[in-house]
């Protein structure tokens, strides 16, 4: 069994986002780059489906040579080797054309990703690779359990789950509750700088988005403060004031 | 060019932030002077239907067929691109519901269609065609243009309000061939929670964190939420300890809300936290720590005991409706 795994290099959780170039690009000074979380997740759960020799593990990012450090670290959670497509992740459409066709030409049995970065909360590659590759993709699961050939998804919904069975190649964007996240262990380390990270030149494709700039949330006023002993005036200040209850 | 807006349904019926999307597609309709056209697939009845022409659908395309009854998102992405093809729509609107996501994106790519998932405002045409969506979980805006003649937008929900623009509405019954290939994903069960209000399109939050020291102890929020109408929420801690259901876990790597209100029992305000609630309209934070970060960002505060603070709140709640 095959499984591909697609990574993206995301700035780490406690980053205080900054923009620079007039607000047009994002500020990367200082800034510490992790695996993003959601797609930890997915490699977990792809590690945890092909241990004791039951299948190998890639990983793949879109990224320039910048993105390597980030890559090595996938290695060492357990990944066997590493792909990475030589271009800067535009925009969705063209991250997921880019994994579509290296999974065109390299049989997998299933890729998993997770739900979405946390730079640009798309939740697009996913559906897009599947629809690029005409198979089937589920988004934002919460459970995944595959017995060789069938699998068997639990994805989120408003208010609840919808199970969905599978049989044959698909794609799954992993949420929370898939996989604990694996911390890499010391053999992990040490062997992550040796196992192949392959680079190829991506592919062309039209642009169809660009963002034009950034802007960040408008800075809040100063608290009203209640005193704890009248708590209850919160609620009239809510309804009359605030007007939202 | 004319609008297409697909409405999601469920059980036969709209939601509120559906109506939204209509809203939405029928602001930037009128603002091409084109008409709107909404799409709905699936087994609803036409007093539903006929629901789509309060907020501005002129016709309504209603694909019935049994075999699309259940959402397969590869099935549907065929139906609507096909939908947007015929009707001769450059743009189409959907909600940016857990649904919507795993669709969007396979429309965009049908279309060859730059793709705008969590939009907040209208587009700005001014030569460009741009629009502002939430990026960094909650962190930051992007004002994110399109380049391409075909382009989706899926909306954010709370994030533009449902706006009444009556006009007469036409139902068509659409029938388009159906790729079995399409069909592929086996929809086993669903399983749907009706009595409690969802979380990502609430209008009310309660939400609490690590000060409510044991999952025994949220009654009182569950409580409050009730008499509230709000729909709950945790922080990541509480989230990770499997004191509440992942799906309640907002913040950066949980989800971003949008609500009216969002009260934060016990939270101290983590920046991860933050970025899932910036949005909110108006934040309320009780925390016995006067130094809790939340305060920073909170519109009203109480520095108090939780166990003390919420009860009182219950009461003046139920004083209130009695």
């Amino acid at each position: 069994m095959k499984i591909l795994v697609c990574i993206s290099n995301v700035p780490d959780t406690t980053t205080k986002i900054t923009f620079t170039n007039d607000n047009t690009q994002f500020n990367t000074s200082g800034v510490q780059f992790i695996v993003n979380p959601y797609d930890e997740i997915a490699l977990s759960k792809a590690i945890e489906l092909s241990e004791g020799g039951k299948g190998t593990v890639t990983v793949l990012n879109v990224g320039e040579s910048s993105t390597d450090p980030t890559i090595r670290k996938a290695l060492a959670i357990g990944a066997d080797d590493a792909v990475r497509i030589n271009a800067l992740p535009r925009d969705a459409y063209f991250t997921a054309f880019q994994i579509a066709q290296y999974a065109k030409t390299n049989d997998f049995d299933m890729i998993l990703c997770g739900r979405e970065s946390i730079d640009y909360n798309g939740s697009q590659v996913a559906a897009m690779v599947g629809e690029f590759l005409d198979i089937p993709s589920i988004s934002i699961v919460k459970k995944l359990e595959y017995d060789g050939t069938t699998a068997t998804l639990e994805r989120e919904i408003e208010g609840g789950k919808e199970v969905v069975s599978i049989t044959g190649k698909f794609i799954a964007s992993c949420s929370e509750g898939v996989a604990e996240p694996k911390i890499p262990n010391m053999r992990g380390i040490m062997s992550a700088r040796s196992k192949p990270l392959l680079v190829v030149e991506a592919q062309e494709i039209e642009a169809v988005s660009n963002i034009a700039s950034f802007e960040t949330p408008p800075p809040r006023g100063s608290v009203k403060l209640i005193p704890s002993d009248n708590a209850e005036d919160l609620i009239n200040l809510l309804h009359q004031e605030a007007k939202v209850i | 060019m004319s609008v297409l807006v697909y409405v999601e349904q469920a059980d036969g019926k709209f939601k509120k932030s559906v109506f939204e999307a209509v809203s939405y597609a029928k602001a930037i309709a009128d603002q091409n002077n084109t008409s709107l056209t909404a799409i709905s697939i699936g087994n609803v009845e036409s007093n539903e239907l006929k629901e789509l022409g309060k907020y501005g659908a002129a016709k309504v395309l209603n694909v019935s067929s049994s075999q699309l009854t259940n959402f397969v998102n590869q099935a549907y992405a065929s139906i609507i691109a096909e939908a947007a093809t015929k009707e001769g729509a450059e743009l189409v609107v959907l909600s940016n519901s857990f649904s919507g996501k795993g669709l969007a994106p396979r429309i965009a790519v049908k279309l060859k269609a730059g793709l705008i998932d969590g939009a907040v405002e209208l587009p700005k045409i001014d030569g460009a065609f741009s629009v502002k969506k939430t990026a960094f979980s909650g962190k930051a805006f992007a004002i994110t243009e399109l380049t391409s003649v075909n382009k989706v937008i899926a909306l954010n929900p709370n994030a533009f309000g449902v706006k009444e623009a009556p006009v007469e509405t036409v139902i068509e019954d659409f029938s388009p061939e159906i790729k079995q290939g399409d069909l592929s994903a086996i929809i086993k069960e669903i399983v749907r929670a009706t009595n409690k209000v969802s979380l990502p399109d609430a209008e009310l939050v309660v939400s609490a964190g690590r000060g409510l020291k044991g999952p025994e102890n949220w009654g009182m929020i569950e409580e409050l939420a009730n008499l509230l109408g709000a729909a709950t929420a945790c922080s990541k801690p509480v989230s990770d300890s499997d004191w509440r259901p992942h799906s309640e876990h907002v913040g950066q790597t949980g989800i971003t809300i949008s609500p009216n209100l969002y009260i934060a029992i016990g939270i101290s305000g983590a920046i991860q936290h933050l970025a899932g609630v910036s949005s909110s309209k108006v934040i309320v934070v009780i925390n016995k720590d006067a130094e809790a970060p939340f305060f920073k960002v909170a519109d009203y505060g109480i520095v108090g005991d939780a166990f003390e603070v919420v009860p009182k709140l219950i009461e003046a709640l139920k004083a209130h409706k009695g």
